[in-house]
């Protein structure tokens, strides 16, 4: 037995297939934080005066706030001042009009993460607006989607381009005072993607955004804001690796998404940023704030995420279930492995009538990770007849990882039906002598036996995700196994 | 085929295989039966590697080559096949996808190509049909909410797969009702050639009916007691094992 400790343990050793790092001439501000930086930035961005109010008052809010510290994650202090908050690839003269004049690095990064960008974009139809550091640097198969009305661009264009729906729909589902972290991005935000779909209008292909970090030591402030307008419906993917740091690197985005009546929004997030090494040093604090807000009637919003990388995962892509029929659904994979610690779940917030919400989570750890599901389901009065299914499963692979679940459950409506199902199981020795017997390698058999735990979440992915999804997981936790 | 000299193997320290010397030639099936407790199972996890069952002392020589000295799923992948008695649920992973992954890894340690999804499905359906699987059960996880007898018959199902030269079943008749027995032990009788070479462990002779065996060894606290012909297990059925306790303690 002890045996197939050792082997776990320098299995484990894994290491990070993407560390590698650019060589690109950034275009930085300098270190810390003031409001001098936040002009900076909204300046070098040419923002409307209202932006930088907005920017400014988050700031001053945030500086009179603490970081929360109610999480199952220890860290230690995160200096805010000693980072930069704006780096963006050098542009040659007003950046690139097509991939052509993309900076040819640029594109080789992506070659090495395995998105070749034009080859993808042409051959799976997928539009990228691919987010290099804070910069949108390229944009895909944009005019298809313009014929059909949809806006699929980064969020500084979408300012300039769209400014009524901007400020409209910026911060109304994340308030600029919502939490530490959202009213942090709120004041420094770089860049990110929108989107727009007009009402009726069913969006022909998955939108797709690689982040990326590059730079050293840069803060990473995306901001997305997706608009699904009336009998709309968008699937959006959200894909990330980073190269290998020592120094660890924070991350406190936000995504907001809006439903309007009997619009559906799919949103499916594959998080693989650096986790550290197998000490526990380096790796990417993630401080995110996703939350959809139903807010027409019949709507639908579902969050899918597949999380294994991150030294920290903090993140709860949330709900709010306003309009009568809506729905809300949460499906999730979190795999720490060695000393990454993760703290996920969902908020399912009802507040109409005959709201629906479903959560679904598989937590899996393996070394000596720390991984917590947290979630809260809220039925308000008038939710008359507001019904959830919560299914929580915690997978332990070896003998020095934790699994915790604390979900919150308030209903203030009788009428309410709210389940809670979970199980906590273990990968067996029994499981893996009986593969291993019948000639499976160990590193087969739990990549088997994990995927196999978590396929009720995998499906929901889109096809291509999928299967990135299912070797994500094999190399996550490759031989992790005691 | 096999040959097992001396072999001592304890459990957390406790010592259960006290010395055992077996020898089974290719083409023959050798029934091991005894009292409960007497070292069956032991010796069926010792010769399939599992973690844990640490060997003190002897040799095992398979083919020719050191069985010790090879990892669990190497074993398996040059023939050596154990039916368990208590085959484990494995929830989520489905059948085919375990099966499939199974006889992959069996084909490429042969030099053999691998089998693609359709390929694969062929195959299994075919061997499915034989052995009274039915299509719905390779399509469920496996062995997750079998039957007994559904469980011992997907037993059989994996080792027509996977081809092995060498099978130990591991009191595959305990849990199994006379027909679910019939069907199972005539499937797995199926397989003997002059090429193969089986290890029955039982603790009834009634197995032995279906898979006739060449010979027939009584394993009794930790050693091999007695070795005879097929007509020591019909005797031992009639005097049973209590002759044998204490004899070898």
């Amino acid at each position: 037995m002890s045996d197939g400790m050792e082997q776990v343990r320098s299995l484990a050793d894994q290491k990070y297939k993407y560390g590698f790092v650019t060589d690109i001439e950034a275009d930085v501000a300098p270190k810390g934080l003031n409001e001098d930086i936040i002009r900076f930035i909204s300046a070098k961005k040419g923002e409307p005066e209202w932006l930088l109010e907005w920017r400014l008052k988050a700031y001053k809010l945030w500086l009179s706030e603490a970081e929360p510290s109610w999480a199952k994650l220890r860290h230690p202090a995160i200096d805010y001042q000693d980072a930069y908050y704006y780096s963006a690839p050098k542009k040659k003269t007003d950046g690139p009009k097509s991939l052509d004049e993309v900076d040819p690095k640029l594109l080789e990064t992506y070659e090495k993460l395995g998105v070749p960008l034009h080859e993808r974009a042409a051959l799976a139809g997928v539009a990228v607006d691919a987010v290099f550091d804070s910069v949108s640097v390229a944009t895909t198969y944009k005019g298809k989607l313009e014929e059909l009305g949809i806006i699929f661009t980064s969020m500084s264009d979408a300012v300039k381009k769209h400014p009524e729906l901007v400020r409209k729909y910026l911060g109304s589902v994340v308030p600029y005072s919502d939490n530490y972290f959202a009213t942090l991005n709120s004041a420094v935000f770089t860049d990110g993607s929108f989107v727009y779909v007009p009402p009726g209008v069913r969006c022909p292909m998955e939108l797709s955004t690689y982040f990326r970090m590059n730079a050293e030591k840069t803060g990473q402030f995306e901001r997305t804001l997706i608009i699904a307008d009336k009998g709309s419906y968008v699937s959006y993917l959200e894909g990330c690796t980073a190269p290998m740091r020592d120094e660890n690197q924070l991350h406190a985005a936000v995504v907001e998404l809006v439903a309007l009546d009997e619009a559906e929004i799919k949103y499916s997030t594959v998080q693989n940023w650096y986790p550290g090494d197998e000490q526990g040093r380096g790796g990417i604090y993630n401080f995110v704030t996703k939350r959809g807000a139903c807010r027409g009637r019949a709507s639908r919003i579902s969050w899918t995420q597949v999380e294994t990388g991150s030294a920290i995962t903090w993140k709860y892509p949330s709900c709010i279930l306003q309009g009568d029929d809506s729905q809300g659904e949460f499906y999730s994979v979190a795999i720490t492995n060695n000393f990454q610690q993760a703290d996920t779940g969902t908020k399912m917030i009802h507040i109409g009538r005959n709201t629906r919400s479903r959560i679904i989570s598989k937590g899996i750890s393996a070394g000596h990770a720390d991984n917590t599901y947290r979630g809260l389901v809220r039925v308000l009065p008038k939710a008359e007849g507001a019904r959830n299914h919560t299914q929580c499963d915690s997978l332990l692979i070896g003998d020095r990882c934790g699994a915790h679940t604390t979900p919150y459950i308030e209903s203030r409506n009788s009428s309410a039906r709210i389940e809670h199902e979970a199980t906590t199981s273990k990968i067996s020795e029994e499981q893996l002598f009986y593969a291993r017997q019948r000639g499976l390698s160990e590193e087969e058999a739990v990549s088997l036996i994990v995927n196999g735990f978590c396929r009720d979440v995998l499906q929901h992915l889109p096809m291509e995700f999928a299967v990135e999804a299912q070797k994500l997981v094999a190399i996550s936790l490759e031989g992790s196994v005691g | 085929m096999l040959e097992i000299r001396n072999l001592h193997a304890s459990v957390d320290g406790r010592e259960i295989l006290k010395g055992i010397d077996l020898t089974v030639p290719a083409g023959e099936v050798h029934a091991v039966m005894g009292p409960n407790g007497s070292g069956k199972s032991t010796l069926s996890y010792v010769l399939a590697g599992r973690d844990g069952y640490q060997v003190t002392a002897g040799s095992v020589t398979y083919k020719g080559q050191d069985l010790l000295a090879m990892k669990t799923e190497e074993r398996a992948r040059q023939g050596v096949f154990l039916a368990f008695q208590y085959p484990v649920e494995i929830p989520g992973v489905t059948g085919v996808n375990f099966l499939k992954t199974a006889v992959n890894a069996v084909r490429r340690s042969r030099g053999e190509s691998e089998l693609d999804a359709m390929q694969f499905l062929k195959l299994a359906r075919k061997k499915a049909k034989e052995l009274g699987v039915s299509e719905e059960m390779l399509r469920r996880a496996v062995n997750t909410g079998f039957s007994g007898g559904e469980k011992k018959r997907y037993e059989a199902l994996q080792m027509a797969l996977l081809e092995p030269s060498f099978m130990i079943l591991d009191e595959t008749d305990s849990g199994l009702d006379i027909d679910a027995l019939k069907v199972v032990a005539e499937a797995v009788d199926a397989f003997r050639n002059p090429q193969r070479a089986m290890l029955v462990i039982t603790h009834y002779q009634r197995i032995l009916d279906y898979i006739v065996p060449d010979k027939v060894h009584v394993l009794a606290g930790g050693r091999i007691v007695q070795t005879g012909g097929k007509d020591l297990a019909l005797e031992l059925e009639r005097t049973g094992y209590a002759q044998f306790v204490g004899q070898a303690a």
